[in-house]
């Protein structure tokens, strides 16, 4: 690695004045340390959000759940306030990394395989900065790509609870990120449809797939559709039209669990 | 350079660190605590884990100075007081469930923090908890074995000399 | 029922202890006052030529001691190639010089061609990133087929990318031609056995230390065999005198074949130590062992299976490319062709067998034996091309086999390719195999699996392969240029405690615990009395070191011998010391007995007596009670079995699982049962590894696309199943005082076919009728082959 500092400030506000220069936000670093250790970011400084006790914690209102952004994994997979969405983080990386790693700092890399952006994009979420509240559906930009601006921290995301939802993930084998996740998950007004692992995109919805399910939330209202592997992901672990075809299985069986 | 304090192993230590020295390094080239090894780039094959607050880590994924304050235990603090090994450790012994020994403080560590959460786990929660633990020379059988049996539960049915 | 200690004992391994507790010894552990770090420039193109090194910059870094290029090493000697192959024109392969650094040119990804030594870890990558290396990049020769057919090479000077073409038996070839012309039914299959990264847990690494003062040097390295690198160094490379140089493994984390080699980073740190008069450390982190670690496997195969009417097998015959990478790694030759063409006619009374072998260089890393080595490669095209064979011809595939096996009545057996089985009964193996994986209870457990939507699939497969590589006179025929011995020598100490220094290295394999067990037999004493005492040449006498399933069969046999040689020795001693003849003397339960008498002296007496050899009748026997004893065996050892699985396939998204597996071994006389299941356990992990999981890939440009953990699949526990082992069926090894055939492959060597023969199965019970699939067998490769079938 190269040289840099760490500061670790109490507050949101602090942590915000550190974010200066070349400075990098480190969440649970469970992303960032790899990619610091070959060398492929050289920050200066690293400002540490791990001691900021207001971004930690889950609160439960009514339906609304909301998360701190610097709330674990293996504290999401605990909750079970809502049940997918903490299979889901029970699933992610391995026990070591639920230890670490948070949901603001997954939900703010916003890797094209990771987890928590399909959970997010499906339930609808708001993502919680210090500076504004984001809807899913405009926070996510593509892969890698999100609306924050330089220096804009994740303090919170915020999850309605679905009437019924599931998370399926086929995973890649070597790396045990999603090589194609779905997450599904069923509103009063409609059902939401979140793909994550297998597009240049990144995380998005597949909206035919929600149309059908909305009128129909059963495994037969997917019968009639396919998808395109246009822009899918083509790698060591699947080509674009494995992908688009286990979009269409996972759906399947997330509406299945779900039901 | 930053001043660390934290307890390892329940003893007080203290220490002048990097911003970029990994809590791993920390307990090895600092403290010369090499049971904690290093398998990896990617944080995958944890080799490296270590107790912070009584939860598993990566110690090659945490910065040492993130572990201000904290509690770590390390493979070197497992044995009983009077030195013989513990009840995980005792099982891999009797169960064979190590050969080279380079995994296995992780392997040890681990499957620590899944009995203090889990006392009486399954086998395929057993082998789900030791998705980021990879060991190269077991086939993982006796490892699996032995952590069942460390449990508490009755190995028998699962075969082997 | 065997002693809790002695042989046949399930005994706890010793060495646990210091593993569980943490305190360990490994290379990279090591440390003294004035550490410093070496860290490789490496090039990051496939093929290239360098046309300049500028390390200016680098040199006035913080931190950094020194800096070396292939300039400081194009004077001393290359790392050799251990085995001369011959090609079938008689014209001897080609040997492209191996340099400690690149000279010249870079010739794969990783290929390193500096090296900067400085006070810390990232001082010494600050520099190695300031170094400025001019390197013209060319096209990469990857694939086998274009590096035969191209003008492009590896290595200029060669003027050709094939190292040989090698006929096994060249003699037989005709013969061989003839019966598949002739015959009733041929069975023909072109497979690919993938390319493995062996990634031992623990990443290579070597530390050197120089001593002024003696000018001697001191290498701590993970290695498998030490003496044979402390020859390579000294022999070949840097000249340091043998009597000069230590070399020492201390605890090594896994090897699998990737730790027998000699590399550069050991004679880079060694010129550096000297060089700085202070300790120099390299080791290598996870990338660089996936770039630079020799790698297995890689081989491109066509087999055919010629039969008569019955299903008698009448002949085998075998093209296979295999890849050497960009240089010859120092069994690289060996591998492909005498332990791989050696084995091809399998179980099998089948009466012709002829294999040709191309070697090729490409832009890739070299590869060289991985657990099984040749062997894995063989079992895999013949027992997948019976698999399709008894498919074809409508035969159970168990029963075509046993057909053609050779019969216990038959040993010794002369093979088709040229070995002598001296043991085995592959019926009764299969018999117990039937047995023990219930398949009676198959066709039940098929029904359950097609209840949830999954297809189900049986594979079967038998294996023999050959272990503990021998003798010396017969291998250096064939072009070896090592002997392949081992040694032991069997110190007994004054006190009566033993330290026995042995050749073979213990990286895994529980030496510490299972070689104490033989002599504590032997001698009738507790075995907690005896120290093992290996990897360490100023130690131990000089052996060959661990690879190949040979150290009980070799190194133990050594071991033998040397017990033999203190016993004849202690009981002169005794019957000094009793006042009888020394033929009169007994050894039992540790104690020296006059036969009818109850006159004894114990062991411990005796060894006293050794020392303090007060009222010693010199002029009979010297003073001190110790024996060396040096083993070349007569033949290999042939470890047979008979495995089989079931497979569970998910048709919507193609993954596979393994469910049941059920391996039975002919291991001869076993020492320590425990130690010897697990190291079934551990092949059967690796085996269904590349069977299922592993992927090496390189692209058109020579990328290491799997380079980590991110990409490169690793079996995790939850990848794999609990595994049925038996070794019950042990016909001894008649030609080693042990009675042992080697068990460390077996699992590696048996599982791929039998994994692959399963997923077939599975995929035709699905009314898929796909013949063959290539390893790994990955969720999309079954997909996409049942979308097509």
């Amino acid at each position: 690695m190269y040289a840099f500092d760490i500061e670790r400030p109490a507050t949101i506000g602090e942590a915000v004045s550190a974010l200066t220069g070349e400075a990098m936000v480190l969440s649970g670093g469970q992303t960032l340390i790899p990619t610091l250790k070959s060398r492929l970011a050289d920050p200066g400084k690293l400002v540490s959000l791990s001691g900021i006790g207001e971004m930690k914690g889950i609160g439960l209102s009514g339906r609304d759940l909301q998360i701190g952004g610097g709330t674990v994994h293996a504290d999401v997979a605990a909750d079970g306030s809502y049940k997918a969405l903490s299979e889901l983080a029970s699933n992610i990386g391995d026990p070591a990394v639920r230890s670490r790693g948070t949901i603001g700092g997954s939900i703010a890399n916003n890797d094209p395989a990771a987890c928590y952006p399909a959970a997010a994009l499906a339930s609808g979420a708001i993502i919680v900065t210090n500076t504004r509240e984001i809807a899913a559906d405009d926070y996510f930009q593509g892969m890698f790509e999100t609306a924050l601006n330089e220096g804009e921290i994740v303090t919170a995301v915020k999850f309605p609870i679905p009437d019924a939802a599931n998370y399926q993930k086929f995973v890649q084998p070597a790396s045990r990120f999603a090589l194609v996740g779905v997450f599904v998950a069923k509103y009063a007004d409609g059902v939401r449809v979140a793909v994550t692992g297998a597009s240049n995109e990144g995380v998005h919805r597949w909206t035919a797939a929600e149309e059908a399910l909305t009128a129909n939330f059963s495994v037969s209202a997917l019968e009639g559709l396919s998808v395109s592997a246009d822009n899918l992901i083509s790698d060591l672990h699947g080509s674009p039209e494995y992908r688009a075809h286990l979009i269409k299985v996972m759906t399947g069986r997330a509406v299945t669990a779900a039901s | 350079m930053t001043k660390v304090t934290m307890t390892i192993n329940g003893k007080s230590v203290a220490g002048d660190v990097g911003g970029n020295t990994l809590l791993s390094s920390f307990l090895r080239d600092d403290l010369r605590l090499t049971g904690t090894h290093i398998g990896c780039d990617t944080s995958q094959c944890g080799a490296c884990v270590v107790h912070v607050n009584g939860r598993p880590v990566k110690s090659c994924t945490m910065f040492a100075a993130e572990a201000e304050g904290a509690e770590v235990s390390t493979i070197e603090g497992q044995a009983n007081a009077d030195g013989s090994l513990n009840v995980i450790q005792q099982a891999f012994q009797d169960h064979h469930g190590l050969q080279c020994g380079f995994c296995t403080p992780g392997m040890v560590m681990t499957a620590a923090a899944l009995l203090k959460e889990n006392p009486k786990p399954t086998v395929t929660e057993v082998r789900e908890h030791l998705e980021g633990n990879i060991c190269r020379c077991t086939g993982y059988h006796n490892i699996v074995k032995a952590i069942m049996a460390a449990s508490g539960q009755d190995v028998s049915a699962i075969a082997a000399e | 029922m065997p002693k809790d200690d002695g042989i046949g004992a399930a005994t706890v391994r010793r060495e646990d202890v210091r593993f569980l507790t943490g305190v360990g010894q490994y290379t990279d552990d090591i440390k003294a006052y004035g550490e410093t770090v070496a860290v490789f420039a490496r090039s990051t193109v496939a093929n290239g030529v360098i046309k300049s090194i500028d390390t200016t910059t680098a040199a006035g870094m913080p931190g950094v001691l020194a800096i070396f290029t292939g300039e400081d090493f194009a004077e001393v000697g290359g790392n050799p190639a251990g085995w001369l192959i011959n090609s079938r024109d008689g014209t001897p392969m080609h040997e492209p010089k191996r340099p400690v650094l690149a000279h010249g040119k870079v010739r794969h990804v990783g290929d390193a061609y500096a090296a900067v030594i400085a006070e810390t870890l990232e001082q010494a990558k600050n520099a190695v990133e300031a170094i400025e290396a001019d390197i013209e990049e060319l096209d990469a020769i990857v694939n086998m087929k274009d590096a035969l057919a191209g003008s492009n090479y590896v290595h200029d000077e060669i003027g050709t990318n094939q190292c040989f073409d090698w006929g096994w038996i060249e003699d037989n070839r005709d013969a061989t031609d003839a019966a598949i012309k002739g015959a009733h039914h041929v069975t023909t299959l072109e497979l690919v056995n993938n390319r493995l990264v062996p990634n031992a847990m623990e990443p290579r690494s070597s530390r050197a230390e120089y001593k002024a003062a003696g000018d001697e040097y001191v290498l701590h390295t993970t290695s498998q065999n030490p003496h044979l690198t402390r020859l390579l160094i000294s022999a070949f490379v840097l000249g340091i005198p043998e009597n000069k140089l230590t070399v020492i493994a201390p605890d090594v984390g896994g090897g699998f074949g990737s730790k027998i080699y000699h590399y550069g980073e050991e004679a880079l740190v060694l010129a550096a130590a000297k060089k700085l008069g202070r300790p120099v450390t390299w080791t290598a982190d996870r990338t660089e062992a996936f770039l630079t670690d020799a790698h297995g496997r890689d081989h491109v195969t066509k087999i055919e299976l010629a039969m008569d009417a019955e299903g008698n097998f009448l002949a085998f015959r075998t093209e296979t490319l295999a890849n050497v990478g960009a240089y010859l790694s120092n069994f690289s030759t060996a591998t492909p062709t005498f332990l791989h063409g050696t084995l091809m006619a399998g179980n099998y009374t089948v009466p012709n067998v002829y294999v040709n072998v191309k070697a090729v260089f490409t832009n890739t890393a070299p590869v060289d034996a991985y657990r099984g080595a040749g062997r894995p490669e063989a079992t895999y095209s013949l027992e997948r091309v019976i698999d399709k064979a008894a498919r074809e011809i409508g035969r159970d595939p168990i029963e075509l086999r046993r057909q053609n096996f050779i019969k216990p009545d038959q040993y010794p057996f002369a093979s088709a390719a040229g070995l002598e089985y001296d043991s085995g009964n592959y019926d009764a193996l299969m018999d117990k195999m039937e047995e023990v994986a219930d398949m009676a209870g198959f066709a039940a457990r098929r029904k359950a699996s097609e209840a949830k939507g999954l297809l189900r699939g049986f594979g079967v497969n038998a294996y023999i392969e050959a272990c503990g590589i021998a003798p010396s006179n017969l291998v250096g025929v064939l072009g070896s240029r090592v002997g392949l011995y081992d040694a032991a020598t069997v110190r007994v100490n004054a006190t009566g405690n033993l330290s026995v220094m042995v050749g073979a290295h213990s990286h895994g394999q529980g030496h510490e615990t299972a070689f104490p067990q033989v002599v504590a037999e032997m001698l009738g004493i507790d075995a907690s009395t005896i120290d093992i005492v290996h990897g360490d040449t100023s130690k131990i006498p000089f052996g060959m070191g661990t690879y190949g399933s040979r150290s009980l069969a070799v190194c133990g046999s050594a071991v033998v011998r040397a017990t033999e040689k203190v016993i004849n020795k202690a009981k002169k001693i005794a019957a000094h010391m009793l006042e009888v003849s020394d033929g009169d003397i007994e050894l039992k339960d540790g104690q020296f007995s006059v036969a009818g008498t109850d006159k004894s002296v114990s062991f411990g007496e005796v060894a006293l007596k050794a020392y303090i050899p007060h009222e010693f009748p010199l002029e009979d026997i010297e003073p001190g009670l110790e024996e060396t004893a040096f083993y070349d065996p007569a033949n290999f050892t042939y470890p047979s079995g008979a495995y089989c699985c079931e497979v569970e396939l998910d048709p919507e998204t193609g993954k596979v699982s393994v469910e049941r597996m059920t391996a039975v071994d002919d291991f001869g006389n076993v020492i320590n049962p425990m130690i010897v299941t697990g190291q079934v356990h551990g092949g059967l992990g690796q085996g269904i590894g590349q069977a299922l999981l592993e992927n090496t890939t390189y692209d058109e440009n020579g990328q290491l696309l799997s380079a980590s953990y991110m990409d490169y699949t690793m079996p995790r526990a939850d990848d794999l199943p609990f595994y049925t082992v038996d070794h019950s069926q042990g016909n001894p090894c008649t030609h080693n005082p042990l009675g042992v055939k080697g068990c460390g492959e077996a699992g590696a060597i048996g599982s791929p076919p039998t994994v692959v023969n399963a997923v077939i199965d599975a995929m035709q019970s699905g009314g898929k009728n796909v013949t063959h699939i290539d390893m790994p067998v990955t969720p999309h490769r079954v997909w996409s082959a049942m979308q097509n079938a």
